[in-house]
């Protein structure tokens, strides 16, 4: 992570904007810059110092009218040009290809599928040097996917699929985020891009692929809290049993949740501490979220937090 | 009885100051209102701003967290924008334009006061939201987000409603604005001699008269959907509500700073004592601009994935409005070259105008380079960039204008003392407030967020944005301190106080009613200098002058 992420691309797709990002800069800060100077000489220079009468009076001069459009036509055809060479480049055409990855934005959390059955929310997964076909789509209102040191944002539109082309030279993780308003926790709305190389990708991937192992047994108790306040109704966690048919589609898939890095697009990391906080206070932690603030009593969010983060 | 049967009538009685604005149709008035109200609610919507920035000074507070922040935003954006700017503008061109043309009123005085009213009316319809539950969707109010079920309350109805009614008012005033520009100059008054306030506001009239219907448009199938769930923007297309929007907003925005260039053409060259450099070119480019801005809509929609010959076709017309506009800001340079500039509150106020305009502008380009729109589109650089434009653009410019017109509104200066005060405490604070968040969109902060997470640099820059806040506040307040001292204790200014060039300074400070007992001939573009001059008329220039603009040698002694 970077602080200044679009002046440090890690992809081949995000290089060439921040190289045209550069250079537009520099060419506005001279403009701007001429604008400045002339501005403060002139104000110096031709400053009232007491003369009595007008100065002469000058209405115009076409030569120099045409002068600074030529060099305005000239700037702005420039621009132009590297515009389209540099569009080419970082946002190659998506038709005909098979997307890899599909990504479906919720408010207010991400989550990432891939066709080999692997689900995982807020943490998008990258096999270093490869570009991978994104498929984005939004089950409410409008989101935008923006992970900008790896490639262009784009909008995430319901009932539309936008195509992105995304790709990590370096391993490494990248900060990503909602960018598009989409309400009162558009702030919370962030993900994690986590790039690895090709052989831990596929090895991650068959673990995120896999139904969940509940390593622990004491975590029984908290499977059946699980079951008893029916958060089911919203969560899959996929190899347990359900009593929904729809496998829980609405909040995120739950099936892996130990590994996650960050809860609630962002709001906490993961941690025990958190989960508890999470459970106790839902609402508190991120007024208006889809999930309601839980009647638990102390032991079931405690027994739900040994439950949760079992789950591998 | 006998004592009525012996009284003397009646001396009619004088009706009270607020019934005479509340019921005036006179231009003047009317125009003095508009301002009244935008100061306002520019009072109401730079409180919401502090309370904003405040919520965001420090990472993750959860002061005003979720959706009341968003109630915040929305009111803020829509209270400036058609609540302040608007009617500023508007009550600029409502006082300035028939003075300037030589015209006792706007052509429908009567309907002139209806739109006032209608637009009065909206902003109070959009302040009675609050208790029905303010609207929290985005001044945008992008679909499906703005839709019932996921923006229940009645607010957003009412924001519907108060856009539709003061959108009505506006319409309106752009049909007064033309007519009175195209029947009512005085004679003599051509179209090429215009003042450029009196051009660009005129000209204003046609952006607004095409823009605005655009918004009242979709507002109601907003409405139809919410109110008899039609489906538009959910079954429909959410995208549709964006390109309506825009095809009204990118417009907008250009018609909130054609009024501010009209007011900066007049400054510059009154404190250059020079007239302004190149008329003609100012005068087209503001015509290109107004038939250019409908054609730009797209660049707010390049990360929508509308396809790529439509990012490169609005692409290509953003950048190309670029270039009317530097011609303005090379002609308002030009205009101070060897002139003699006098360092009055508008003309400081003018100057800070162009370099921070410019600067909004420089960003403004950088948006139509398509590829650093995908990167930073929606980002606080956005935020940075229209707020150069619309404050330190549009909104200093008013400020120009109104430290430049006070004394034709009261009779008397603005204090000079507490004048330079508010200048430099609004100069500072306001590039304190919006330079750094230009950073905080490169480092990635997506724009309205009610908080954010601490990341390095992001809460000192927020920190640093917030405590400027503050000061441009002060800032705000000693001009408005200024503005209600002066009206008594200000120095007499009399009819002409900058002697200036342009009809309005005929007229005595505060203008007779009807404005003009006696016009004189008009033969340029600037009466009361060819008045002041009679030996040196515009008319006769051409062949008496050298190049420099001085008189001849062998034509010294020739009257």
């Amino acid at each position: 992570m970077s602080a200044y992420p679009v002046f440090d691309p890690a992809s081949s797709l995000a290089r060439p904007i921040t190289d045209l990002t550069r250079l537009t800069f520099w060419l506005g800060f001279g403009v701007f810059l001429i604008v400045v100077l002339v501005l403060a000489y002139f104000m110096w220079r031709y400053r009232h110092r007491g003369a009595d009468g007008e100065p002469g009076q000058v209405f115009g001069n076409t030569r120099d009218e045409v002068s600074w459009i030529v060099a305005a036509v000239l700037l702005v055809a420039f621009l132009l040009f590297m515009t389209v060479r540099t569009a080419a480049a970082s946002s190659p055409s998506t038709a005909g290809g098979t997307p890899d990855i599909y990504v479906v934005a919720h408010q207010w959390y991400w989550e990432f599928r891939t066709p080999d059955g692997a689900v995982s929310s807020d943490e998008l997964h990258l096999p270093v040097g490869q570009r991978v076909l994104l498929d984005l789509t939004s089950t409410d209102v409008i989101h935008d996917f923006s992970a900008p040191q790896l490639a262009r944002k784009i909008d995430v539109i319901p009932g539309q699929h936008n195509r992105l082309w995304i790709e990590a030279a370096r391993p490494g993780t990248f900060s990503g985020a909602c960018n598009e308003f989409c309400g009162p926790q558009h702030a919370w709305m962030r993900f994690t891009v986590i790039a690895e190389p090709p052989a831990e990708y596929r090895a991650g991937q068959a673990a995120r692929a896999a139904v969940a192992a509940v390593s622990n047994a004491s975590a029984s108790r908290g499977a059946q809290v699980f079951a008893r306040v029916q958060c089911g109704a919203c969560h899959g966690v996929r190899g347990q049993p359900s009593a929904f048919p729809h496998d829980g589609a609405v909040g995120p898939d739950l099936t892996h949740f130990a590994s996650r890095r960050i809860l609630a697009g962002g709001v906490l990391t993961n941690t025990p501490e958190h989960v508890q906080r999470w459970l106790r206070d839902t609402q508190g932690v991120k007024p208006g979220a889809r999930m309601p603030t839980l009647p638990l009593s102390g032991t079931e969010i405690s027994d739900l937090t040994t439950y949760l983060e079992a789950l591998k | 009885m006998s004592q009525q049967s012996t009284a003397l009538p009646a001396a009619p009685t004088r009706p009270s100051t607020l019934w005479q604005v509340l019921t005036s149709t006179d231009h003047k008035s009317i125009g003095l209102t508009y301002m009244g109200v935008a100061a306002v609610f520019l009072v109401l919507g730079g409180l919401e701003a502090l309370v904003m920035r405040v919520q965001l000074a420090v990472p993750n507070n959860r002061l005003i967290a979720g959706e009341t922040y968003d109630r915040f935003l929305t009111m803020h954006g829509t209270t400036m924008i058609f609540f302040v700017l608007l009617p500023l503008l508007l009550g600029f061109t409502n006082y300035l334009l028939p003075l300037q043309i030589g015209a006792r009123d706007m052509a429908f005085p009567r309907m002139n006061a209806f739109s006032l009213w209608l637009l009065v009316g909206g902003g109070l319809l959009l302040y009675l939201s609050p208790f029905t539950g303010a609207p929290s969707q985005g001044w945008f109010s992008y679909a499906p987000l703005s839709e019932t079920p996921f923006t229940p309350q009645r607010g957003v109805d009412l924001w519907s409603a108060a856009l539709i009614i003061s959108g009505y008012g506006t319409t309106l005033t752009a049909v007064n604005i033309l007519v009175t520009g195209a029947r009512l100059r005085a004679r003599g008054m051509l179209y090429k001699r215009l003042p450029m306030f009196a051009w660009m506001g005129w000209i204003n009239g046609f952006i607004i008269l095409f823009a605005l219907p655009c918004l009242t448009a979709v507002l109601l199938m907003l409405e139809v959907d919410r109110l008899l769930g039609a489906g538009l923007f959910t079954r429909g297309d959410p995208v549709l509500w964006q390109h309506y929007f825009w095809l009204f907003g990118h417009p907008e925005i250009y018609l909130l700073i054609l009024p501010s260039w009209g007011l900066i053409s007049e400054i510059i060259p009154v404190f250059s004592r020079k007239p302004i450099f190149g008329y003609e070119f100012v005068a087209w480019s503001t015509v290109a601009i107004a038939f250019l801005s409908f054609a730009v809509y797209a660049h707010h929609m390049f990360a929508v994935g509308l396809g790529w010959p439509v990012d490169l076709a609005f692409g290509t017309t953003s950048m190309v409005i670029a270039i009317p506009t530097g011609i303005k800001i090379f002609n308002w340079l030009a205009t101070m070259w060897k002139g003699s500039v006098r360092y009055t509150l508008p003309m400081l106020y003018a100057a800070a105008f162009i370099v921070q305009f410019t600067f909004g502008g420089v960003t403004g380009v950088t948006f139509a380079v398509v590829p650093i729109d995908w990167q930073l589109t929606d980002t606080y650089y956005v935020v940075a960039h229209f707020h150069y434009v619309l404050f330190g653009g549009s909104l200093f410019a008013v400020l120009a204008g109104l430290h430049y017109l006070y004394p034709k509104f009261t009779g008397r200066f603005l204090d000079e003392r507490l004048g330079k005060w508010g200048f430099w405490l609004n100069v500072i604070g306001f590039n304190g407030v919006f330079l750094v968040q230009h950073l905080l969109g490169l480092m990635g902060m997506p724009r309205r967020v009610y908080t954010y997470p601490a990341l390095p640099g992001w809460g000192a820059l927020n920190l640093f944005s917030t405590v400027s806040g503050f000061v441009l506040g002060v800032g705000l307040l000693v001009l408005l301190v200024n503005l209600v001292r002066s009206r008594t204790h200000g120095v007499p200014a009399g009819r002409d106080p900058w002697n200036g060039w342009t009809l309005e300074w005929l007229s005595s400070s505060p203008p007779a009613r009807e404005n003009f007992a006696l016009l004189p001939p008009l033969h340029s573009r600037r009466p009361l200098w060819d008045l002041k001059h009679p030996d040196d008329m515009d008319h006769v220039r051409p062949r008496r002058h050298d190049k420099n603009g001085h008189i001849r040698e062998e034509e010294r002694d020739h009257t």
